[in-house]
C-alpha cells in the first residue's frame, strides 16, 4: 500500500506535488550548504536566533505596505535577520555576557516583538494575515510556483558563491585568526557568509517554519561531519542529506496528508543524524567505545604483565609460579580485572597456567621487559631531560609506558644513551636477543 | 480584577524563570533553556493524551521529565558522540520539537493545545479559569499553580545555596569538596524544565526562554553579587509582567509579547548605560 502511494509520489503526476517536493529538495540543499559553515564555526545556534529574529522585520514590512509582496517580506526578513546578528556580536563583544546569553536574549526579544506585532495585526483584521502565519510553522504544501522558483534562484546563488569563495570560507571556518593575518578580507567574508545565511532562513522559513529552520541548517552538517574529514565532501554530503530528507518529508505528507512536511523532514534528518552519530566508522559512538575498549584491555595486560615482572624481579626468578594473592599485592587490581586480563595473557600465550598459578613465559618475560624499560626510561627522561623531582615522575610514566611506539623508544634511548638504571636505582632491562644498533 | 490577575500570574512565573534562569545565564547554559523549552512539547501532548486534563501533578512531572531526558541526550551527544556543544542542542531540541508539532496534527481532535499557544501561549485567558471552593472564587488557577512553583523553587533556593553557589563559580573546588556537580546540574534542570511546563500555556515556548534569559542577563550587567543579581532578575520581571500588560492592552497585542518587549527594553537600557561607563581600571590584588 505504502509502496504503492510511492510509486504514484515518484510519478509525479499531480503538479503540486512536483511543485512541493522540489522545493523541499531545493531547500535542503541550500540550507545544507551555509549551515555546514555556520556548524564549523560553531555557530550552530545562531542560525536559529536568526530564523526567530526574521519575524520582526516580516510583521513591520506587512505593517507598512499593507500587503503580502513576497519581495517586501523577504526584504523585510532580511533586514531583521541582519540586525540580529549584528546585535548578537555587539552584545558578546562589547558586554560582560557571554556568547550563549546574547544569542538567548536577541532570539527571544526579537521573536517576542515579532509576535506582538503578529497579534496586533491580527486583532485589527488587516485583511488577509493568513500568509504572516505560515512564519511560524510552515506550509510547505501550500508552496507555490514562485516559491520554488525563489528556492532554485537562492540555492543556485548560494552554490555559486559557495564554490568561488570556497578557499577563504574554508579558512575562516577553521582559523579565522590565521585568515586575517594572511591578509583576506575578513569582515567582508563574514558578510556574505552571514548574508548567504540570513538569505536562506528567509525563504526557507515559510515552507518549514521558524523553529525548524535551524534543524535544516545544522542537522545535515552533523549527519556529513560524521563520515568524513574533508570540507568539500561534507558540504556535498550535507546537501544529498538535505535533499534526501526533504525528498522523504514531501512524500509522508503526500501519503498522509495530514501531516506536516516540516516536521516530518526533520524528524527524517534527526534519524538520520541518530544513526550517523552512533555507528558512522571512526567518529561513531560505536566505534569510539569500541577504540576505548580496545585501549583498555591493552592497558590492563600491559600493568599485568608488569605486575608479574615486578614479583620475578623481587624474587630474582622468573620462572616461578605466581598466585592471584601475590598480584593482588603488587598492583590493586580487582577480581574482575585480574581474572579478565589473566584470560587474555593466556590466550596470547603471555603466560602459562598451572592449577591456581601462572608463570611468564619466555615471550611473556619479553613483554614484560619491554614495558618496564619503557616506564624506567620514561622516568629517566623526566628527571635528566625535564628536570623533574624523582617523587613526581611515577604517575606521568605510568600513562605514557602504555603509549610509546618502539619508535619513541629507540629515540629515547638513543638520546639518554642506554641507561643502566633508571631514577630509583632500578635496573632498566634490556632485551639481550634484539641486537643494539 | 482581571487585570490584577493576569499581572500576579505574570509575575510570578517571571519570577520563577528569573530565578532559575540567573544560574543558567552564569552556567553559560541560556541556549539549554531554549533547548528545554521547546523538547517538552512532545511530553506535555503525551501527557494531555493519557490525563485529557491540563494541570495535574504527575503529569506536569511526566511533561517534566521530557525537558530533563533532552539534557541527557544534549549531553550524549556532545560526550560520547563529540558533537558540538551547540549543534548537540541545535539536532536534539529540533528534533522533539518536530516530534510534538506532528503530534499536536496527528491528534489535534483530542488535544486541546492549538499550535498558535505553544508558540506564544495565552495569559489573557487566565481569569477565565478559576478555582472554585463552594461559593467562594479563590483566583486562577493558573496563578495558584505558579505559585506553588515559585514556592518550590524558593526552598530549593534556600536550601540549595551553598551547593548552586559553588558547583556555578567554581566546579573544580565543588568537587573537591565532595559537592556533585552532576546533582546540581541536574537538579537544576529538572526546576527549569518542570518550570518550562507550567509556564508554557501561560507565556508559550520562546517566550519562556525570554523571561529565563532577559532579567538575569540584565541584572548581571548591574552587579556582580548572586545574591543581588537574584533580587534585580525578580524586580525586572515583574516590571517586566506589569508592564507588558498595559503595553499589550494599549496596542492591543498579546500580553506575553508585551512583556518580552519590557524585557527586552530593561536589557537596551543596561546594556547602553554598560557602554557608556567606563570600565574601572583592573586594580592590583
Amino acid at each position: 500500500m505504502i509502496w504503492n502511494s510511492f510509486i504514484e509520489f515518484l510519478s509525479f503526476s499531480d503538479p503540486n506535488v512536483r511543485m512541493v517536493t522540489f522545493g523541499t529538495i531545493f531547500l535542503g540543499i541550500s540550507s545544507a550548504v551555509v549551515g555546514s559553515f555556520a556548524f564549523l564555526r560553531k555557530r550552530a545556534l545562531v542560525g536559529d536566533a536568526i530564523a526567530h529574529s526574521i519575524l520582526p522585520g516580516v510583521a513591520i514590512a506587512f505593517i507598512f505596505s499593507g500587503s503580502k509582496n513576497p519581495y517586501l517580506l523577504l526584504l523585510g526578513a532580511l533586514i531583521s535577520g541582519w540586525i540580529s546578528i549584528y546585535l548578537i556580536e555587539l552584545i558578546t563583544d562589547r558586554s560582560k555576557i557571554k556568547a550563549d546569553t546574547s544569542i538567548a536574549i536577541v532570539l527571544s526579544v526579537f521573536f517576542g516583538v515579532g509576535i506582538f506585532l503578529l497579534t496586533i495585526i491580527q486583532h485589527s483584521g488587516a485583511g488577509n494575515q493568513s500568509g504572516l502565519d505560515q512564519f511560524l510553522f510552515g506550509q510547505a504544501a501550500s508552496m507555490r510556483g514562485e516559491d520554488v522558483l525563489a528556492y532554485v534562484i537562492v540555492g543556485a546563488l548560494l552554490l555559486i558563491v559557495t564554490v568561488l569563495f570556497f578557499k577563504s570560507f574554508k579558512l575562516l571556518s577553521f582559523n579565522p585568526d590565521f585568515a586575517a593575518a594572511s591578509g583576506l578580507p575578513v569582515r567582508f567574508l563574514r558578510f556574505v557568509l552571514n548574508t548567504l545565511t540570513v538569505l536562506a532562513i528567509a525563504v526557507g522559513i515559510q515552507s518549514v517554519g521558524v523553529v525548524l529552520m535551524a534543524a535544516l541548517l545544522i542537522t545535515p552538517s552533523a549527519v556529513a561531519r560524521s563520515w568524513t574529514n574533508r570540507l568539500s565532501y561534507m558540504i556535498v554530503l550535507a546537501a544529498l542529506v538535505g535533499a534526501i530528507s526533504g525528498f522523504f518529508g514531501s512524500f509522508v505528507s503526500f501519503a498522509a496528508p495530514a501531516m506536516p512536511t516540516g516536521p516530518w523532514i526533520v524528524v527524517i534528518l534527526s534519524v538520520l543524524a541518530m544513526i550517523s552519530l552512533v555507528f558512522a566508522p571512526g567518529t561513531g559512538m560505536v566505534a569510539r567505545w569500541y577504540r576505548q575498549r580496545k585501549n583498555r584491555r591493552k592497558v590492563l595486560r600491559e600493568n599485568l604483565i608488569k605486575a608479574f615482572y615486578h614479583i620475578g624481579e623481587r624474587a630474582e626468578e622468573f620462572s616461578e609460579l605466581v598466585s592471584l594473592s601475590d598480584l593482588q599485592a603488587t598492583r590493586d587490581f580487582t577480581s574482575r580485572e585480574l581474572s579478565n586480563g589473566l584470560r587474555q595473557l593466556e590466550k596470547r600465550y603471555l603466560i602459562i597456567p598451572d592449577g591456581n598459578k601462572w608463570k611468564l613465559s619466555e615471550e611473556g618475560l619479553k613483554e614484560g621487559k619491554r614495558v618496564v624499560r619503557l616506564h624506567r626510561i620514561w622516568e629517566m627522561y623526566l628527571t635528566e631531560r625535564m628536570r623533574l623531582k624523582e617523587d613526581h615522575i611515577h604517575p606521568n610514566a605510568e600513562t605514557i609506558e602504555h603509549i610509546i611506539t618502539p619508535d619513541i623508544e629507540e629515540q629515547l634511548l638513543e638520546e639518554l644513551g642506554y641507561p643502566e638504571m633508571d631514577p630509583h636505582e632500578s635496573e632498566i632491562p634490556y632485551d639481550k636477543s634484539k641486537p643494539r644498533n | 480584577m482581571e487585570a490584577i490577575y493576569i499581572i500576579a500570574t505574570g509575575a510570578v512565573i517571571a519570577a520563577s524563570c528569573g530565578l532559575l534562569g540567573s544560574f543558567l545565564v552564569l552556567r553559560k547554559m541560556a541556549m539549554m533553556g531554549d533547548a528545554i523549552s521547546h523538547a517538552v512539547l512532545p511530553g506535555i501532548v503525551i501527557a494531555f493524551l493519557i490525563s485529557g486534563s491540563r494541570d495535574n501533578i504527575p503529569m506536569l512531572v511526566g511533561a517534566a521529565s521530557v525537558g530533563v531526558l533532552t539534557t541527557v541526550l544534549i549531553g550524549l551527544l556532545y560526550r560520547k558522540a563529540k558533537l558540538n556543544e551547540d549543534a548537540s542542542i541545535g539536532v536534539t531540541f529540533t528534533f522533539l520539537f518536530a516530534v510534538g508539532v506532528i503530534l499536536v496534527s496527528y491528534f489535534a481532535d483530542q488535544v486541546d493545545l492549538d499550535q498558535d499557544c505553544v508558540l506564544y501561549g495565552e495569559i489573557a485567558y487566565v481569569p477565565l479559569d478559576l478555582i472554585k471552593i463552594g461559593d467562594r472564587f479563590l483566583g486562577p488557577r493558573a496563578l495558584w499553580i505558579a505559585s506553588g512553583l515559585l514556592i518550590v523553587i524558593l526552598l530549593f533556593l534556600w536550601k540549595g545555596y551553598k551547593g548552586l553557589y559553588i558547583t556555578t563559580f567554581n566546579p573544580d573546588y565543588a568537587g573537591s569538596l565532595g559537592i556533585s556537580t552532576v546533582f546540581w546540574h541536574y537538579a537544576l534542570m529538572s526546576l527549569v524544565s518542570l518550570t518550562t511546563v507550567i509556564s508554557f500555556e501561560s507565556v508559550g515556548a520562546i517566550l519562556v526562554v525570554a523571561l529565563l534569559v532577559v532579567p538575569p542577563a540584565t541584572a548581571y550587567l548591574f552587579t556582580h553579587k548572586l545574591k543581588s543579581m537574584l533580587w534585580l532578575t525578580v524586580l525586572f520581571g515583574v516590571i517586566s509582567a506589569a508592564g507588558g500588560y498595559y503595553i499589550a492592552l494599549w496596542f492591543d497585542g498579546s500580553v506575553s509579547g508585551g512583556m518580552t518587549i519590557i524585557s527586552g527594553l530593561l536589557f537596551t537600557i543596561a546594556f547602553l548605560r554598560s557602554l557608556i561607563k567606563p570600565k574601572p581600571a583592573p586594580t592590583a590584588k
